[in-house]
């Protein structure tokens, strides 16, 4: 018993040193996930964020038919470098519909213009109202919606050409 | 200093780690309530109080009554937004909680995670009170 007592401190301190050291090894993400997933869209209804696409509302989201939702805005730079993506993604057959955080319609336009443009309706949310509905933290993030609007993925951050097939896979297991 | 040195890649990282936030911002003016009171004043120290215990998503550390961050303002617009409208502070902080998880939330709430947070305090406090009682139990023999 005495020995045991003894020994009782240095094997907590060795606990609490492993806890720490595995606290500061392992690399941390600060990274979000939304809590929406499995959950059904939000209902909303957003004016249209550019000229020459249809607005966005949850009606138009669940057309039976997967979904990607790209949240995104002119301002943001890897929102253009996830671009080419995007079109990939748009000639594989996939239906992208995109909300515009904080922009407006004519800078929309001239980034469609520089970068391409991959989206069928597009919404503006000026004041991030339904990127928080979504439980979205930041631009650029991409949801795959099922065709009945439950969201089934989230995909945080630009997609990069080695996330293209993991996104299609997500997109196919949604039907 | 002589020009067409390269930068040292710390100078660099700093330079760029200073220049990121300026890269995210749009051009958008900050939404309609974000920095602007409620003009009950019972209200905005309601819509205060939530604001202080609800973390920035961009700054994480800060709250959104401290964070500069364009959606840290539309978060407090948001919560003005609710408050104003009748809805209770800790409904918006649920809405919140449903949708970013607990971690939005300065105040945590009691479940199987956050168990030991709360208690491990009472555990330690009752095992002090046992350690101290048997020393004054041998000093009063002694």
């Amino acid at each position: 018993m005495r020995k045991i007592v003894l020994w009782a401190p240095l094997v907590l301190f060795l606990v609490f040193a492993g806890v720490f050291a595995h606290g500061l090894l392992s690399p941390s993400s600060r990274d979000i996930r939304s809590q929406m997933i499995g959950k059904p869209l939000p209902a909303f209804s957003l004016p249209p964020g550019a000229p020459g696409h249809p607005p966005l509302d949850r009606a138009a989201m669940a057309t039976g038919e997967p979904h990607l939702l790209n949240i995104f805005a002119s301002w943001c730079i890897p929102c253009a470098a996830e671009a080419p993506q995007l079109q990939q993604l748009a000639e594989a057959g996939v239906a992208i519909d995109a909300i515009a955080i904080r922009d407006r319609p004519e800078d929309v336009a001239g980034f469609l213009a520089r970068w391409g443009d991959p989206y069928r309706a597009i919404g503006s949310d000026v004041d991030s109202r339904v990127q928080m509905a979504m439980g979205s933290s930041g631009v650029p993030e991409t949801f795959v919606v099922d065709g009945k609007g439950i969201i089934r993925h989230q995909h945080i951050g630009q997609i990069m050409p080695e996330d293209v097939p993991a996104l299609l896979a997500a997109v196919r297991a949604a039907r | 200093m002589r020009y067409g040195v390269p930068l040292r890649p710390a100078v660099a990282a700093t330079m760029l780690a200073l220049a990121a936030p300026a890269l995210a911002d749009s051009l958008m003016p900050a939404a309609e309530l974000s920095d602007t009171q409620l003009p009950d004043p019972k209200q905005e120290a309601e819509a205060k109080a939530l604001m202080e215990t609800l973390r920035c998503l961009v700054c994480q550390g800060q709250s959104i009554a401290d964070s500069n961050a364009e959606m840290a303002g539309d978060m407090r617009a948001l919560v003005r937004r609710r408050i104003a409208a009748g809805e209770k502070p800790e409904a918006i902080r649920a809405w919140l909680i449903q949708r970013y998880g607990s971690w939005v939330s300065y105040q945590p709430t009691l479940d199987r995670v956050t168990l030991p947070l709360w208690g491990l305090p009472i555990l330690l406090v009752v095992v002090g009170v046992w350690l101290a009682r048997g020393r004054f139990k041998r000093r009063r023999r002694g």
